[in-house]
């Protein structure tokens, strides 16, 4: 276990090695901030003092390698727009984002396995068809479409919620409503397939020869081994939660990591984009791994 | 006999598949009483496990549909109980046991929670179940029963897992306890083990024992009463030894016709050149040796037998004489030249000379090709064999000298019956005009007429066309009837070799004599003194 645990941390730190190569090479071809940041009649003395305070007078490699070094010591640089440290800004969008993406994600994991065991155990009945039809529109509508319908009628017309931002409880209740719609469809099908194969195994004619009651058949019996598939769909889904569900928090002004990426982008903050991919990249790292081991949590065959 | 337990009158069960309507069962009449083993006979297709599922409530209906019959349990109608009432007889009062211990037991857990589950689920509180646990593992004979109940399916042999599900079908002490193809899937020595578990636990605790198999030995050994069924009809009833020695209807006669073991032995053939002479072969996985040393030697239009119980490394054996798999020392010379060390080139050519029939035709048979392609395909690959305006012809003999008609070369292998996918696979490996054919377990997966069908066709074309076979089987009592030699394995070492009467006449080594023994005899009363033999042989070899 500590093998591969060892393994897995080297295998994803070269991986974050080639992300910093390509972001930093790649971001840089978007073209130098200085024009951005200095009003347009900017004298050429001042325009080069900026080059020079942050440091994008070197040579590109020397930039890169200057960078490593800070990396090294955990200095991920200072934003160049707000003129703090970009870890820090991007830690507090990143606040946002994950507390986003537990609850969202916390209640599609409840609420998609239960339904869709249940759907999976009458297969063909009422419960299932109204539990398949409502999921298979909920993985096929587009959310940017679901949030603008969705403030249209909920903030505007009826004036339950507020249209964006955060503050209250309130804040929260559209936004997490429109994350929710296509991982809870998508995985409720997954659950509800997987489930449907577990339920026709032969262990579960052992247990129903056993006079084990249907509750237990179902969620002892075969969700256990449902899960496996279905675990691996979660944390894909959670991934892209965790890189920022950019289109929703920008139309819902959520100041999560997502948005913040984007707009550092448009502003050419490039330390800020730097450290909020490094930091999604770990946590999607840190959570693959929370995966495999859950894996071996689940099934006792599974041992690293 | 005792108490009447169980009552089935006038049973039918249908299936509504998308092919139209199956009648599994019709009008089925059989009971069971306590402290009797009654068998339940009949090949695969019969309906011979529908009945047992029906007294569980195991057919999902739909697609099945019991549509006339009742089961009477102490005089009560299952049939027409409620559900709780049957989930509550189930497990407690009923139990089942099944052919596949491994997939029947639920891998995620370990094999203490699923046994003491059945307890719980009946209302046993969970303290004290540890316990119990432990100790009917005890009596089922797992070794260090203390430390096992916490370990998981895949941690055991197949042997220990049919003994871990009896332990957890007799935890509530059933009444009845049913048995569907409980030995099929063990060695003969484990087979032998589990059906003497069975019966002393019959005798401690007298419940009735209904066994369903396709086995007239497992009947043999075990049965006191047997109903042999057919295509979803009981066609005869008895006691094990009357169907046996006086059977009325014709197709017991054929079915007892069929069983192998009855033959007379093939003599050794004459000296010649080898055509396969396998020097020292040894296969290592890791620090694992699968195959060690090997040496045998097999003739032009020889059968050489390969037996021997699950990993005794039969099968690496026939895959690195094929190179599916690198030898790791040794050689195998097929006419005079190393297959171990030959390159790609000279690999290809040779291996049409050799060819191979697989154990499962499902499996080995590609679903989306038809029959045609499946045969022709040998065509494509050693263009040289035949120009391409004679393929069809040619399939049309080859399907003919296998038994099936040409025009089966427009279907798919779904459309066959195992034996008949089998026949196809023979076919496709005929195609190759080869030499020698690797069979591994290649009819075990069948029914026992359809086993003499393609045993019959092998033994005819080694007559007709002088092939030689390298045959890879665990049923003793088949090899008997077709083999010239025989070679027994064990842990990856031959223990014995000789001509087909000396292994089974006078076989020299204890191993081989303990395989003989343990393998079951069709006839009750040979199987009577078979079984003593074989109680004494362990009691003077533990």
């Amino acid at each position: 276990m500590l093998k591969f645990l060892g393994s897995r941390a080297i295998a994803s730190a070269i991986s974050l090695v080639g992300l910093i190569l390509l972001v930093f090479f790649l971001s840089r071809l978007t073209g130098d901030p200085t024009g951005l940041y200095l009003p347009l009649d900017a004298s050429e003395e001042s325009r080069n003092q900026f080059r020079e305070i942050h440091g994008l007078n070197d040579p590109l490699l020397i930039q890169f390698f200057n960078y490593l070094g800070d990396l090294v010591r955990l200095d991920f640089g200072e934003s160049i727009r707000r003129s703090e440290p970009a870890i820090d800004v991007v830690l507090r969008g990143f606040g946002w984002t994950l507390q986003l993406a537990v609850v969202t994600m916390s209640l599609v994991v409840v609420f998609s396995i239960i339904l869709g065991s249940l759907a999976a155990f009458h297969v063909g009945g009422v419960f299932d068809r109204i539990a398949t039809f409502f999921s298979l529109i909920g993985a096929s509508a587009p959310d940017f479409w679901i949030a603008i319908v969705a403030i249209v009628i909920f903030s505007v017309n009826l004036g339950w919620v507020p249209t964006s931002g955060t503050g209250t409880v309130w804040h929260w209740i559209l936004p997490v409503s429109v994350l929710f719609i296509r991982p809870f469809g998508l995985i409720l099908q997954i659950v509800r397939g997987s489930m449907i194969t577990a339920l026709s195994s032969a262990y579960v004619k052992t247990a129903r020869a056993k006079g084990i009651k249907n509750k237990a058949i179902i969620f002892v019996h075969a969700l256990r081994n449902a899960l496996l598939p279905v675990i691996t769909v979660i944390g894909d889904q959670a991934a892209a939660l965790l890189n920022g569900a950019v289109v929703v928090e920008t139309i819902f002004g959520f100041p999560g990591v997502g948005k913040l990426m984007i707009d550092s982008i448009l502003q050419r903050d490039f330390t800020v984009v730097m450290a909020a991919i490094m930091l999604t990249a770990t946590a999607i790292f840190v959570m693959n791994l929370v995966i495999d081991i859950l894996y071996s949590i689940l099934d006792p065959r599974i041992r690293y | 006999m005792g108490e009447r337990l169980l009552d089935v009158r006038n049973l039918s069960v249908d299936f509504h598949t998308t092919h139209g309507t199956v009648h599994a069962v019709r009008d089925v009449n059989w009971h069971l009483d306590r402290g009797e083993t009654l068998a339940i006979l009949g090949e695969s297709g019969s309906g011979k496990s529908v009945s047992a599922s029906a007294i569980l409530n195991l057919i999902d209906m739909p697609p099945g549909e019991i549509t006339s019959g009742e089961i009477l349990f102490e005089g009560a109608d299952l049939l027409t109980m409620h559900a709780e009432e049957r989930r509550k007889l189930n497990g407690c009062r009923i139990a089942m046991i099944f052919q596949d211990p491994l997939s029947h037991l639920n891998p995620v857990y370990s094999v203490g929670f699923q046994i003491a589950e059945t307890m719980t689920a009946h209302g046993q509180s969970k303290a004290g179940t540890r316990a119990k646990t432990i100790e009917l593992l005890e009596r089922v004979g797992i070794p260090n029963a203390e430390t096992k109940v916490d370990a998981y399916p895949h941690q055991f042999s197949g042997g220990q897992r049919q003994r871990i599900m009896i332990a957890m079908a007799l935890a509530l002490k059933p009444d009845i306890l049913i048995a569907d193809e409980p030995t099929t899937a063990l060695d003969v020595t484990v087979q032998a083990q589990i059906l003497t578990l069975l019966e002393e636990l019959q005798q401690e605790t007298g419940m009735g024992l209904l066994l369903i198999t396709h086995d007239l030995g497992v009947v043999a050994e075990i049965a006191d009463r047997v109903v042999v069924m057919n295509s979803g009809e009981i066609v005869e009833t008895g006691s094990a030894s009357d169907v046996y020695h006086n059977p009325q209807h014709p197709y017991t006669k054929q079915l007892i016709a069929a069983i192998p073991g009855n033959g007379i032995m093939a003599q050794q053939l004459d000296q010649t050149a080898p055509i396969l002479q396998i020097e020292k072969l040894s296969k290592h996985y890791g620090a694992f040796v699968a195959l060690d040393e090997v040496s045998l030697t097999v003739l032009p239009g020889e059968t050489v037998a390969v037996v021997g119980e699950s990993g005794s490394g039969k099968s690496t054996l026939a895959k690195t004489v094929l190179r599916l798999q690198d030898a790791t020392s040794g050689e195998a010379l097929f006419e005079g030249r190393d297959l171990v060390q030959m390159d790609r080139k000279d690999l290809f050519k040779v291996r049409r000379d050799i060819q191979m029939v697989f154990q499962d035709p499902t499996q080995s048979l590609n679903p989306r090709m038809s029959i045609y392609d499946i045969i022709s395909e040998a065509f494509v690959i050693h263009p040289e064999i035949l120009d391409k305006q004679h393929w069809k012809a040619r399939v049309c003999e080859l399907l003919q000298q296998v038994g099936l008609k040409p025009d089966h070369m427009y279907r798919h292998p779904h459309q066959f019956s195992g034996g008949q996918r089998q026949r196809i696979a023979i076919a496709r490996a005929l195609a190759l005009e080869p030499k020698l054919i690797v069979c591994d377990e290649a009819v075990s997966a069948l029914d026992v007429s359809i086993q003499a069908q393609v045993m019959t066709l092998l033994k005819q074309l080694q007559d007709d066309l002088g092939i030689s076979y390298l045959f890879i089987a665990h049923d003793l009592l088949l090899v008997r009837d077709f083999a010239h030699r025989v070679i027994v394995m064990q842990n990856g070492k031959i223990v014995e070799q000789g001509p087909v009467e000396q292994i089974f006449d006078a076989p020299r080594e204890a191993y081989t004599r303990n395989l003989i023994a343990a393998s079951l005899s069709p006839d009750p009363e040979i199987q009577a003194t078979r079984r003593i033999a074989l109680d004494e042989l362990q009691g003077a070899n533990p």
